[in-house]
């Protein structure tokens, strides 16, 4: 008994690398603390009430936030091992099979858990306040997308200690993906992490194209409209089409490993082929999908900023349409080796270089938008101002990679390690990071400190530029993507260094923007006006943090930045603000069915992982049931009632008026 | 959340249309695990059956199921459709072109 106890721990759960038991320990401790810290504070009622069952968007949105910082500390350690691996010739540190894991787990990671959940996060606290809507579409959808999200991400996090984490890649490419190459688990979660994550994803694009259709306020038109909720609807648009290629695409590979099918398979008919045109015609857009929305962030900052009305309006709208529906036509660009012929190359080859003219008019427009404005330099500016020269050079060494004879020489090395970091760093990252500095006084009340931002700031550039720019060169001296060790005879080491020393600078950057937020918790300076950045549109109106329901009467808009105008119509002595006539306001209730739906699907899918179908089969049942109660489900919504609310903004305006 | 409680006046369907539908769809599914299984054609004309159940059934769940005739203004649903069958023809006429020329896959 104690035997067979003791082989399938050891089958079970990961051993051998002493990383991997420090881990482990520091896992229980943390969770641990947890436990005792909420039963201690008796905390545990607070946050079933207030966060795991809420439906409230600003909410999810600071949920999504927290985790995606989780997984960025994640992948970036991740990061910092491979380059430690990386910085000496026949270093020791990580064995092959173990760096492979590393490289895989960091892509997935970052891509799939860090920057899609910022995104979603800043979707969520931003976008109903943004056209003056009380909540999205699909309030109780929203928290089911969140929790499955998070199941997915922790099922796909818990490889590493459980069974052994992937190694095939980001994007898992068969053969070396198949059964018959990668019998272990870990490729397993990989495909069951990404699987219900990705409902979650695609139900958010479905959840936010509505809301931004159905639920502007009075008198807000489409072209009236803020520029970040453009950027999230052609994000949105893209997601629709792209994540279902992308669950179909893994629930093929899925029956080639769980049901023996040869969809990519070397025999039986397989093209393991197939698989890599498949999964880059998500691949493609999924990378305008996190990029589009960081280009919305970069316009609505420019213009509080440069306090000046966003130049050229309609073509920032229409360029980012144009990337949404082009980003479907550029895919074969990431295997223009793989022998389809000139044609087919030449063809992805013109779409590539065409994406760059709707790109390169937004930066114009963002350039032109700073003309003669009276720039002041905060944080959020600052990030601004360090990604467009950013953006612009790695989107040229882009164009480099676009063209396809040129490709054959630059594919799989350094050179387009560093174009990807360049862009998805210098364009989602800093994106996301001005967005959340930009947005933070909105969603807590307070802004951060403006001296650490800076010094948070300056490492990240630095750090950045540091890491990639010596990477482009060791691509162009031969040095391939995914190499876990190399020689002294290659005259790489140099470059390595500096590329190591870069990452850690950035290591040391993110642990700044920590402590930036626990300083600036600590020294705690309300901002009591919510409006602290002078800004332009509807959700600083409002009093910050917002109050439950937003927006006490709804907005009537009539111009673009039409809080700017309404603060110029008020100086102007044009308007009395009027005083609101209140009516009750219809609420959704919280509800526990998303959070327990999410842990069904997280045990169905650590089922299927195991080939355990005693815990696959009641995971689905537990799914299936979840749905019926809450279909079955009538009491799910409340009014708040005209006096509490009148209390509410007493309270919450009480400075203000 | 006041805004949406307005337009739930569209009508969606009856259940005359949703049996119809539904009878459809089964018959459009059976149809070709009959031919699978039974094997009753081969080549050209099996794959031309199979494809003509697929692109019906694809019609009668927009129609039964997805209302799509009973949209009002602006037509969200039928842009999305547009642009949903663009992008399906980009994905299956791409794939044929890149996986045909593809010489490692003769």
């Amino acid at each position: 008994m104690w035997e067979k106890v003791k082989s399938f721990a050891s089958e079970f759960f990961v051993t051998g690398d002493p990383m991997i038991y420090g881990a482990d320990v520091s896992i229980v401790l943390v969770t641990l603390a947890i436990i005792v810290g909420l039963s201690y504070f008796k905390k545990w009622g607070w946050l079933w009430r207030e966060w795991l069952t809420t439906v409230d968007h600003k909410k999810i949105g600071i949920m999504y936030i927290i985790a995606s910082f989780i997984m960025l500390f994640r992948g970036g350690v991740d990061a910092l091992l491979m380059r430690a691996q990386l910085a000496m010739p026949n270093m020791e540190f990580l064995a092959a099979d173990h760096y492979n894991q590393v490289f895989t787990t960091h892509g997935v990671i970052m891509i799939l858990f860090m920057a899609m959940p910022f995104m979603f996060g800043l979707f969520n606290v931003i976008v109903p306040l943004q056209i003056g809507a009380r909540d999205v579409a699909y309030p109780f959808l929203n928290a089911l997308s969140f929790w499955l999200f998070f199941s997915g991400a922790m099922l796909f996090n818990l490889s590493f200690v459980i069974g052994g984490s992937p190694d095939a890649g980001w994007l898992a490419y068969p053969p070396y993906s198949g059964l018959m190459h990668n019998p272990g688990v870990g490729q397993d979660f990989y495909i069951w992490g990404i699987q219900i994550s990705g409902i979650g994803s695609l139900m958010t694009g479905i959840n936010f194209i509505v809301t931004i259709l159905k639920m502007r306020a009075p008198g807000m038109k489409l072209m009236k409209m803020p520029m970040f909720p453009w950027s999230v609807l052609s994000s949105c648009i893209a997601i629709i089409f792209s994540f279902p290629i992308l669950t179909a695409t893994l629930a093929l590979l899925f029956l080639d490993r769980y049901a023996g099918a040869h969809f990519f398979t070397l025999d039986g008919g397989g093209n393991p082929m197939m698989y890599i045109n498949l999964i880059w015609m998500w691949g493609h857009p999924e990378v305008y999908i996190i990029v589009l929305p960081a280009f919305g962030i970069f316009s609505e900052i420019v213009s509080t900023f440069a306090k000046k009305k966003l130049f050229g309006y309609k073509s920032m709208v229409f360029a980012m349409i144009i990337i949404s529906v082009l980003s479907f036509l550029v895919w074969a660009h990431h295997f223009f080796t793989m022998g389809s012929g000139a044609d087919v190359n030449a063809f992805f080859a013109l779409t590539t270089m065409l994406i760059a003219i709707p790109t390169g008019v937004k930066v114009f427009n963002w350039l032109f938008t700073m003309f003669r404005g009276k720039i002041t330099f905060e944080t959020p500016m600052l990030w601004t101002i360090g990604f467009i020269p950013c953006f612009v050079t790695g989107g040229m060494t882009g164009v480099l990679l676009s063209v396809a004879p040129a490709d054959f020489q630059f594919h799989n090395s350094y050179f387009l390690v560093a174009h990807f970091h360049h862009v998805i760093i210098g364009g989602v990252v800093f994106g996301y990071f001005a967005g959340l500095y930009y947005w933070w006084p909105k969603l807590f009340g307070f802004k951060l400190n403006e001296r650490i931002g800076k010094w948070a700031f300056w490492l990240w550039n630095i750090g950045f530029y540091l890491c990639f720019m010596p990477q482009y060169v060791l691509g162009l001296m031969g040095m391939t993507r995914r190499v876990y060790t190399y020689g002294w005879d290659k005259g790489w080491w140099e470059m390595n260094l500096v590329s190591t020393i870069g990452a850690g600078f950035m290591g040391i950057a993110f642990l700044f923007q920590i402590w930036q937020i626990i300083y600036s918790v600590k020294h705690l300076k309300k901002d009591e006006t919510g409006d602290p950045w002078n800004g332009r549109t509807l959700e600083w109106s409002i009093p910050s943090p917002a109050p439950l329901y937003n927006f006490a009467t709804l907005p009537q808009v009539s111009d673009q930045d039409e809080w700017w105008e309404e603060k110029q119509r008020r100086a102007n002595g044009q308007q009395v603000p009027a005083k609101p006539v209140l009516e009750p306001i219809h609420m959704p209730k919280n509800s526990g069915i998303p959070i327990v739906m999410s842990m069904c699907w997280f045990l169905a899918g650590f089922g299927f992982v195991f080939h355990w179908q005693w815990l696959t089969i009641p995971g689905l049942i537990g799914v299936v049931a979840c749905m019926l109660v809450h279909s079955f489900n009538y009491n799910n919504d409340y009014y708040i009632p005209v006096d509490e609310i009148t209390r509410t903004e007493s309270e919450l305006r009480k400075v203000t008026s | 959340m006041a805004q949406h409680e307005t337009a739930h006046e569209e009508s969606h369907g009856s259940l005359k249309t949703y049996s119809i539908g539904f009878l459809c769809s089964i018959v459009l599914t059976i149809i070709p695990i009959a031919i699978v299984l039974g094997g009753w054609f081969d080549g050209m004309v099996s794959k031309v059956v199979l494809m003509g159940a697929a692109a019906l059934q694809f019609i009668v769940q927009l129609i039964f199921f997805m209302h799509l005739r009973e949209e009002q203004k602006p037509r969200y649903n039928l842009m999305a459709l547009i642009l949903g069958i663009v992008i399906l023809l980009i994905i299956v006429v791409g794939s044929m072109w890149i996986m045909l020329y593809n010489m490692v896959a003769v």
